[in-house]
């Protein structure tokens, strides 16, 4: 064998390769036997994935219901909150291909919260009972406000209130919520903003 | 007037990519200047026409990709990868063989990973292997130095690359070649059994090899990379040779100035082991990069079927670079003891 | 002479300070309107308590801090409030922020401020409530909020109290300047801090490419007759970063993600220090601030001291802008500022610096290439980071790997993008990790919180229908036993029942339409 091998500069180099592989190959192999980590059943480690504004837009009544359904094999790429992010995250936790947004489901949207025009409102308590976090404070006659911090931007609450005073504003907006963007590939490194500030003052 | 937006630092050093790769460039200069002096023009001509296959080559491929291929050709990358490769090929080699060589570099090995920076394996180093194990025969018909054999002119040695007949015997034995074949000779006797041999690395390669170190002692001088990865492969050569040497039998693995100062020795250390993109991140990794490397050298060389071992090498130890960054990242300011 | 301890990395960019005269001082003239920032520190905006129309005198608080994050805003000089209202102001993003805008009305009318000569023998918590009142923050760039700097806590004794007169930024000489001319107040202010924070020792750190500012701190110590070091170490970028001169004076490291009152120092800017002095001894607020104008557009390069809430443009017209068509401004250094968006934005209390290079003085970047791995980042960082192994993963948005490779150790210093051949732009790609990260951990806490309050409502939900069902069985329980006792079947009861009522309806006539 050996002197075969050593006649055989080609099959030396070729075993030489092939061993390396396999050694490596049992390597990983143990490795992933060794660390693996021991988890929460399937759906728990999906629900903690899912972003939980419990809007029901996939379908299902909360993140619950759809990532026990995603364990039983229902497609990733319902969740429009969580939108190519989650579809990401899960895509690596099932170790399937990310698939684009169901469209069917909706459209990946600037995070939301509700806020109701206080003056407006009747006191119905019909947008309490639909909220699915109960961010929603309030008692009959008086008027309601949302715990914006609670709030998950869900839109469930719009449709139940019978005077339209709840509105939808961004979650994020300001300077608080600003960071940097990562930078683009190959494109110029500097953007050019048109002012006039210096010829106003000149003038 | 319009104001002008640009993320800090505003304000930046000298250097760049290209400027990094024209030093490079020039360091190889006194080890090609004697590689010719000793073995002819044939290095010469294999790296004119081995950079004129490269440019080419790289710049229809980036072009296909959508990029541009200017900046990609002016960095100069694939001029040091082509060149690399063609110092590294026997001289007088057929214009296939270098044009194989060279095509194998730029595209198996640097642009199907999505061209400079992503390439996990030394490109040149690549195509050195690809050649080595589809055309031994070829690959080891090294020159005989002038003196003991005719060198061809210039002419003759452009000819010779599109019709390989019209030089012949000019091929020999290069040093590793014989330290190999050796069954009976102690190592001192060995030195003086043949003419190919005098010196500490045999007729030219000695020289060649100083000449890279000159070239490699530049580039460190510029800080085109840092002393880590050469110094420590060099270093294990050196200790390798002298824990093999037993006093120098007919078995030694021949002694530390020898293995330093023949073959590819120098070379590599310098030029390419000091690849930055497949090499290890820190400096912690490039010392037992660097080090392996010249382990593995010394044992394929002494052990190992081919007489040179660099290639093989380098491409074991690219593999490993993932590995060994992982647990050689440096401690970051403020941690202590870094957890695992 | 205490031991100077060197710091991994470093790079020593082509200084320029001389061009912006360090040493001499000039007031920068008043502008016509002031905006000030709600704003212009690291934390809660301050809330207005001025009315649109008032007329405030200087030194007046108009806006109040909200909580302990928050530093009050107080009006540079008399005038007349015109709008509060969301102006541009000098940030990274462009964006726009709540304003207060003074209209002035070059009375210089001001407030009457008594101070408190007899500090000493003041505690450290009435003096700190000076010290928030006076509005003072971090003057070096972040702005972090005096007070809670001040304020470590009883688990973090203080030994030292560090001045950081390091400067080492290119181009600027607010501190040198500062030093130079306000020795004496930064040496009175450094001992009411230390007295603060009972540090038991005054620890003073200049680099020493400023012979001057070093000359004139030593002459003021003389002076002032107390115990305080000075310590002189070579001149490198970034030795001024807070944990890096922390290590070359003591030769301890800030643990990572800590503070420097963990290994017992607070470290101030000198700016800090004669604010904090003002504050105290003279009872003013901090109204003004140094401002280096510097770079080669500028034809009169200097330091002026300027009210805060002065816009850019009137500084940099002050200072004979010669601007290009295509113009860089940059608010800070060189390394670590950023290119303003907006040249009527004002400058705030951070604003050490405003830079206006021409092309040739720093060139534009050029495109980005690919990293080539030659590992300059990793020699040049102060915090021994890997920055192309973090720039591989800010790529990737690997956020394991980015934790990992402790990307939240990154002072965003720019010595590696500085020194990258491949003039990668870095430093944008860690502060774009860092944002993404931490927004997602906001999220993750939102999303956890969503999840625990609406598991708690299906609980809600699934009790009130039991408790529901629960009674509607009592009820039929009781039924059932009452009918046991009526003798009648309860069904039958209701069938009939229901039946009756139907008859009755039948024979109504139509009602709803
Ligand atoms: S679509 Fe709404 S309810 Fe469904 S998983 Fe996404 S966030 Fe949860
Ligand atoms: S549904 Fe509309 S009107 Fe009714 S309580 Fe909610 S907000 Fe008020
Ligand atoms: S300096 Fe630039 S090119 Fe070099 S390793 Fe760092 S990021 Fe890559
Ligand atoms: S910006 Fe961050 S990674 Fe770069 S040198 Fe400074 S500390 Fe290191």
């Amino acid at each position: 064998m050996l002197a075969l091998l050593s006649d055989q500069p080609l099959l030396a180099a070729l075993s030489a390769l092939l061993g390396l592989g396999a050694i490596f190959g049992a390597l990983l192999g143990f490795a992933a036997i060794r660390f693996r980590v021991e988890g929460n059943p399937i759906s728990d480690q999906i629900n903690a994935i899912l972003p939980q504004t419990q809007c029901g837009q996939c379908g299902y009544p909360g993140c619950r219901p759809y990532s026990e359904a995603i364990a039983d094999g229902d497609a990733i790429n319902k969740c429009p909150p969580g939108g190519e992010e989650t579809i990401q995250a899960l895509a690596d936790l099932l170790d399937v291909e990310p698939q684009p947004l169901d469209a069917e489901h909706g459209i990946e949207k600037e995070p939301v919260v509700a806020w109701i025009r206080e003056d407006e409102c009747i006191g119905c308590t019909k947008c309490i009972q639909a909220c699915p976090v109960d961010a929603i404070l309030g008692a009959a006659k008086v008027m309601h406000t949302v715990i914006a911090d609670e709030c998950t931007g869900c839109d469930l609450c719009i449709e139940p209130c019978p005077v339209d005073c709840i509105d939808l504003i961004p979650r994020k907006e300001g300077i608080g919520f600003w960071h940097w963007p990562l930078p683009e590939d190959r494109a110029p490194r500097f953007d050019i903003i048109a002012t006039d500030t210096l010829a106003r003052d000149a003038a | 007037m319009s104001l002008l937006k640009v993320t800090s630092p505003h304000a930046s050093g000298q250097s760049r990519v290209s400027a990094v790769m024209r030093d490079v460039l020039l360091a190889t200069l006194p080890g090609v200047v004697v590689l010719t002096a000793y073995f002819g023009p044939g290095t010469l001509v294999n790296i004119v026409f081995g950079g004129l296959i490269a440019v080419g080559c790289e710049y229809a491929i980036v072009a296909l990709r959508g990029r541009d291929p200017k900046v990609a050709v002016g960095d100069l990358s694939v001029l040091v990868t082509s060149t690399l490769l063609c110092i590294a090929l026997p001289p007088y080699a057929p214009w296939w063989l270098i044009a194989i060589g060279v095509l194998t570099s730029v595209l198996l090995g640097k642009q199907v990973f999505g061209g400079l920076g992503y390439n996990p394996f030394n490109p040149a180093m690549v195509g050195y292997v690809v050649l080595l194990i589809s055309f031994p025969v070829q690959m080891s018909a090294w020159a005989s130095p002038r003196g003991l054999a005719e060198v061809p002119g210039l002419m003759d040695t452009f000819r010779h690359l599109f019709a390989p007949t019209t030089i012949d015997a000019v091929t020999a034995a290069t040093p590793l070649d014989l330290l190999r074949q050796n069954t009976g000779l102690l190592f001192d006797d060995l030195l003086t059994s043949s003419p190919e041999l005098t010196g500490w690395g045999g007729i030219g390669w000695f020289e060649a090899n100083l000449a890279f170190l000159l070239g490699g002692t530049w580039l460190l001088y510029r800080r085109v990379f840092t002393w880590h990865a050469p110094i420590a492969m060099l270093a294990a050569v050196a200790i390798c040779a002298l824990m093999g040497y037993d006093g120098g039998s007919s078995q030694s693995g021949g002694s530390a100035l020898f293995h330093l100062f023949s073959g590819a020795t120098m070379f590599a250390a310098f030029f390419i082991v000091t690849d930055p993109v497949s090499s290890a991140v820190s400096n912690k990794g490039r010392l037992i990069f660097g080090a392996l490397i010249g382990v593995l050298i010394y044992l394929i060389r002494t052990l190992g079927n081919y007489p040179d071992a660099v290639a093989f090498a380098v491409l074991i130890l690219n593999f490993c670079a993932p590995f060994i960054d992982h647990y050689t990242q440096p401690k970051v300011y403020g941690t202590g003891s870094r957890e695992s | 002479m205490r031991q100077i301890h060197d710091i991994h990395g470093g790079i020593h960019p082509p200084e320029r300070k001389a061009l912006s005269r360090p040493g001499e001082l000039e007031p920068a003239p008043l502008p016509p309107v002031l905006v000030l920032p709600l704003r212009q520190h690291l934390g809660v905006p301050a809330l207005p308590i001025v009315n649109v129309g008032d007329r405030v005198l200087g030194g007046q608080t108009i806006a109040e801090a909200q909580g302990v994050m928050s530093v009050p805003v107080h009006a540079p000089t008399s005038g007349t409030v015109t709008a509060i209202e969301a102006r541009s102001i000098a940030h990274a993003s462009g964006l726009q922020d709540q304003c207060i805008v003074i209209e002035t009305d070059g009375q210089h009318e001001w407030l009457s401020f008594t101070g408190i000569t007899e500090w000493r023998a003041l505690d450290a918590a009435a003096l700190v409530e000076h010290v928030r009142a006076a509005g003072v923050a971090g003057m070096g760039g972040a702005g972090f909020p005096t007070a809670v700097k001040l304020n470590p806590g009883p688990t973090r004794p203080i030994e030292t109290l560090l001045v950081n007169g390091t400067e080492c930024e290119p181009y600027i000489t607010a501190d040198d300047t500062l030093m130079q001319c306000q020795a004496d107040e930064l040496i009175e202010g450094a001992q009411i801090l230390a007295h603060i924070v009972s540090a038991e020792s005054i620890l003073i750190g200049i680099e020493d490419n400023k012979p001057d500012a070093i000359a004139s701190v030593e002459a003021a110590i003389a002076r002032s007759g107390a115990e305080i070091e000075l310590a002189t170490f070579p001149t490198k970028y970034p030795s001024g970063g807070e944990k890096q001169i922390i290590e070359i004076l003591t030769g301890h490291q800030v643990p990572s993600g800590g503070i420097p009152a963990d290994i017992g120092l607070v470290c101030v800017n000198p700016g800090t220090a004669v604010a904090a002095k003002r504050a105290i001894i003279d009872g003013v607020p901090l109204t003004h601030r140094i401002v280096t104008l510097t770079g080669e557009a500028l034809a009169s390069p200097q330091n002026v001291t300027a009210c805060l809430g002065t816009p850019i443009t009137a500084l940099l017209t002050h200072a004979g802008l010669n601007a290009a068509p295509q113009q860089r401004i940059i608010h800070g250094g060189p390394m670590m500022g950023f290119a303003v968006s907006d040249l009527n934005a004002p400058i705030t209390k951070i604003t050490n610096c405003l830079l206006a290079p021409t092309p040739t003085e720093l060139p534009l970047p050029e495109p980005a290439k690919p990293c080539i791995r030659c590992g300059h980042c990793a020699e040049a960082c102060p915090a021994s980071l890997l920055p192309q192994q973090l720039y591989w993963y800010a790529r990737a948005k690997d956020q394991e790997q980015l934790a990992e490779h402790r990307l939240f150790d990154c002072i965003e210093c720019g010595a590696c993008a500085y020194v990258c051949p491949s003039q990668i732009p870095l430093v944008q790609y860690y502060r774009a990790a860092k944002g993404q990260i931490r927004d997602s951990e906001q999220e993750k806490r939102r999303s956890d919180n969503s999840r625990e309050r609406f598991e708690a409502r299906q609980v809600r939900l699934e009790t009130e229908a039991a408790e529901r069902e629960a009674k509607r069985a009592a009820r039929k329980a009781a039924a059932q036993s009452k009918a046991a006792e009526d003798g009648a079947d309860p069904i039958q009861a209701a069938i009939e029942r229901a039946k009756a009522r139907k008859a009755e309806q039948a024979s109504e006539p139509e009602q709803t339409p």
